[in-house]
């Protein structure tokens, strides 16, 4: 690597400030510091530092994220197929090659675009600023495919990257210093911008064009939220479950958003986020007792099919999971004390079945949970800062 | 009533390099050098001029704003040079030998009959005062104050730290005579604090005048700070004192002989070291003496102190007042390439806190550690990292936010009363966004000394 090391040390004299590219030093900057840790040393304080930088950190998680991603080209290639023969009784394991073949085409270009044109805006910012490219993206990039419906239209995938990225992030300062998680303003803002498109029920499912073969492309969510309604889909809880095992939910083998599917290889990141220490293990295991603990809770209410779903069964369906491991745990919008994190995390999986259950407008709480809870996670954080002040005041008067 | 403490959180970051238990015998220093920077915050009064013949314990200047308080030339000789920098500041005061080492009279002090202000006046004017730190703030103390107690920490654990008991071992008498005399300084207790994993040398274990404290865990244990935060913690308006356990020798070596007689061992240590062991040698010396021909390689960094707070020095330079340590690590000025040695590399040869290299998974191994910085500065993302390296019952995250917004209520209130540069070293050592930590504090440090002090 030593050639493209001497190229860059000849290129570099063209982007430092006085030389003739100097204002696409940060597009410079940004792929030097891709292919080569840069030779800065220790200035002030510490001389030696740990091995860790956020390049790291970023793309372990979007390792994390690969079980979701592959599974998720496979199931869209799946129920893709069963929107094309208009029925669900397609065999699941059959016909890999073709179905990943659909997947492939039908997912691949979401991430292309959702991460050309996220870095496109990030670069034009860093540009302006002056700073070369923040890592935050490498992860944005990939968790607004796996949010997204697998037909949803490109335009759309780029209109709600730019609008996430501008408004959900940069203009709060960049990497490190959002309010609400970038990704889930993509999301939102799709689901509140064009609701004609992705409307009421049939948010966060593979609709695959269905609609056109006469195909109701429904997910699991959108046939439970109508038990709340005069229409139910299924005429009662057994022909739910008849329809949506829970096995059968919990490997993913349903029809959802992208990545969302797949309650096993959410865990399986999981596993990879908790075991290397990006994750927080609190939050994660707090969302999930959350959400099993509103669910128990509106099973004792009772009244209709929907309250009287078993509990657990919300963990495994919708985004629940993946908003668990992914959404919920991002650093910088989450609680940021370790005591914070657990409230966080609780209060998020309580406000998603909540929001699920019992407002009909929105099949899927979890993403409007998440996004409520970045914003209370300040909140939070103040309550726990000020326990601490407390207790630190207590000790003078003790003293 | 001695305390007990358990640390859970921390890092013990294993270096290659530690110093082997042998001392070289003293070498006379060619010079020695006094700076002023090693007084955070002094503004230095000169009292000699370049050519001046001094004795070791002449004073060399005075604090210009503080001028009770004295700074001594610890060799005898001439006065080579005042070196000053930008805006006539002073950087330093050389002092070359004469080869003999002649010391000033100031006299002994009789422990038994003294009393605390006649033992400050000495300390004053025999140039001692300057061993004294104060928390908060972390400067040389001020002596119209009354500490509530006084520490002294009986290990270091910091990297590649000189081992006290080794260092100390058979200075009992010299030992004993400074803490007895800290003891008369304050109304309250002087703490002594050991190492609680393992049993002390005598030096420590039967000291008198003091309470005897253990604290056992990983580093920070043997700094002062985590000692303080909890054993007797500091509130607003209240005044700890600290003493390194060497320097309370010195004091008590001269309150015994007269002579201001700073020989200390010093331990070389680091990576790109060689002859790695105990050195005897004057505080300020020339480093020439210990390290020429004791380092592999052009491209190192030598450095007063451990690796974690010390100085960046170089071959030329001189042993830092406060320093127990050379530390002598590669420089890591050159590109890694990301599949192999950077970002994206298995990383054998990358020490952590976090998960994120298979080294985790080998506790014992030692590493060598340049001075790269591993990765650019960026804003804080990852949270909970700072957490586990802190052992204080403070919220380091939050008050280290406070510290960069210069918001005095918050860093009041988070604990900014409590904590010195030092106490965040680890947590800048183990920060993904790479952020100076230490020197936030620092500069933190000082707007609360000019507004609330």
């Amino acid at each position: 690597m030593k050639f493209l090391e001497k190229y860059l040390h000849k290129m570099e004299p063209n982007f430092v400030k006085g030389g003739k590219w100097e204002k696409w030093n940060p597009l410079f900057e940004t792929m030097a510091t891709f292919a080569f840790t840069p030779k800065l040393v220790t200035e002030k304080g510490s001389h030696i530092r740990d091995g860790v930088d956020l390049k790291r950190t970023m793309i372990t998680v979007v390792f994390a994220l690969i079980p979701c991603l592959i599974f998720g080209i496979y199931n869209t290639g799946h129920w893709g197929m069963v929107a094309e023969a208009g029925s669900r009784d397609l065999p699941y394991w059959a016909d890999m090659g073709t179905k990943f073949g659909i997947g492939l085409a039908a997912v691949l270009p979401i991430v292309v675009v959702s991460y050309a044109v996220g870095l496109g805006v990030e670069f034009l910012f860093g540009m302006l600023r002056g700073h070369s490219l923040h890592e935050g993206f490498l992860v944005s990039g990939m968790l607004i495919p796996l949010t997204m419906p697998a037909d949803v239209p490109l335009w759309m995938v780029a209109v709600a990257t730019v609008f996430a990225v501008v408004i959900g992030k940069e203009i709060f300062g960049g990497t490190g210093m959002n309010i609400v998680n970038v990704a889930l303003t993509a999301r939102a803002f799709l689901f509140f911008a064009y609701p004609t498109s992705m409307s009421g029920d049939k948010v966060w499912m593979a609709g695959t064009e269905a609609s056109v073969d006469g195909f109701t492309g429904s997910t699991a969510l959108g046939d439970l939220a109508s038990f709340m309604s005069d229409k139910p889909v299924f005429e009662n809880l057994q022909t739910f479950t008849n329809n949506y095992s829970l096995s059968d939910s919990f490997f993913g083998m349903i029809p959802g958003s992208i990545g969302e599917t797949s309650t096993f290889a959410c865990l399986i990141g999981a596993v990879i986020l908790v075991a290397t220490g990006v994750g927080s293990l609190r939050i994660i295991a707090s969302f999930f007792a959350g959400g099993l603990l509103m669910g128990g809770i509106l099973n004792l209410v009772g009244g209709n099919e929907y309250l009287d779903l078993p509990a657990y069964y919300h963990l495994v369906i919708g985004g629940f999971a993946f908003g668990a491991v992914f959404m919920a745990t991002d650093p910088v919008t989450a609680a940021q004390t370790s005591m914070g994190k657990l409230w966080y995390g609780l209060f998020g999986g309580i406000v998603a079945i909540l929001i699920r259950v019992l407002n009909p407008a929105f099949p899927e709480g979890v993403m409007l949970a998440i996004l409520f809870m970045n914003v209370m996670a300040p909140i939070i954080d103040h309550y726990v800062v000020q326990g601490n002040i407390k207790r630190r005041l207590k000790r003078l008067k003790t003293a | 009533m001695s305390k007990t403490v358990k640390l859970k959180k921390g890092l013990d970051i294993k270096l290659v390099g530690e110093a082997e238990k042998v001392t070289a015998e003293f070498v006379q220093p060619k010079s020695v050098s006094i700076k002023p920077s090693d007084f955070h915050g002094m503004t230095p009064k000169m009292l000699v001029k370049a050519g001046d013949s001094v004795k070791a314990g002449d004073i060399l200047f005075q604090n210009k704003y503080q001028e009770s308080i004295k700074f001594a030339s610890p060799i005898s000789g001439t006065v080579r040079e005042i070196v000053r920098g930008e805006k006539r500041r002073i950087l330093e005061v050389i002092v070359d030998s004469d080869g003999q080492q002649n010391y000033a009279s100031s006299g002994k002090i009789d422990l038994n009959t003294a009393n605390g202000d006649e033992i400050k006046n000495y300390l004053l004017n025999s140039g001692l005062w300057p061993f004294i730190i104060q928390r908060p703030i972390d400067i040389v103390a001020d002596p119209k104050q009354s500490p509530k107690s006084i520490f002294v920490s009986a290990f270091d654990s910091s990297p590649l730290a000189p081992d006290f008991d080794y260092v100390l071992h058979g200075e009992n008498e010299n030992f004993q005579t400074g803490l007895t005399a800290l003891s008369k300084l304050t109304d309250g207790k002087v703490h002594l604090t050991l190492n609680g994993e393992s049993p002390s040398d005598t030096v420590f274990s039967e000291a008198k005048d003091v309470q005897i404290n253990k604290i056992s865990g990983k580093h920070p244990a043997g700094n002062v700070g985590t000692q303080i935060h909890h054993i007797d913690p500091i509130n607003k308006g209240e005044y700890v004192w600290v003493v390194n356990a060497q320097d309370v020798m010195i004091i008590g070596r001269m309150m015994r002989t007269g002579h201001y007689d700073t020989t200390k061992l010093v331990n070389l240590t680091g990576s790109s070291a060689k002859n790695r062991k105990y050195y005897r040698t004057i505080i300020g010396a020339e480093l020439s003496n210990i390290i020429d021909g004791n380092f592999e390689g052009d491209n190192v960094r030598i450095i007063s102190g451990n690796p974690l707070t010390g100085n960046h020095t170089n071959a030329t330079g001189h042993l830092g007042f406060y320093h127990n340590q050379v530390t002598i690590i590669p420089e890591g000025n050159e590109y890694k390439f990301f599949l192999t040695k950077g970002w994206l590399a298995p990383g054998f040869d990358k020490f952590s806190n976090s998960r994120l290299f298979p080294t985790f998974l080998m506790p014992n191994k030692k590493f060598v550690l340049d001075t790269n910085t591993n990765g650019e500065e960026r804003g804080f993302v990852v949270t909970g990292e700072l957490e586990r390296v802190f052992p204080f019952d403070i919220l380091p995250m939050q008050l280290v936010k406070a510290a960069i917004t210069d918001d005095i209520d918050g860093m009041e209130n988070l604990g900014i009363y409590e904590v010195a540069p030092e106490d965040f070293a680890l947590c800048e050592y183990v920060c993904t966004s790479k952020i100076n930590i230490q020197d936030k504090i620092r500069q933190a440090l000082d707007l609360i000394q000019e507004e609330c002090m």
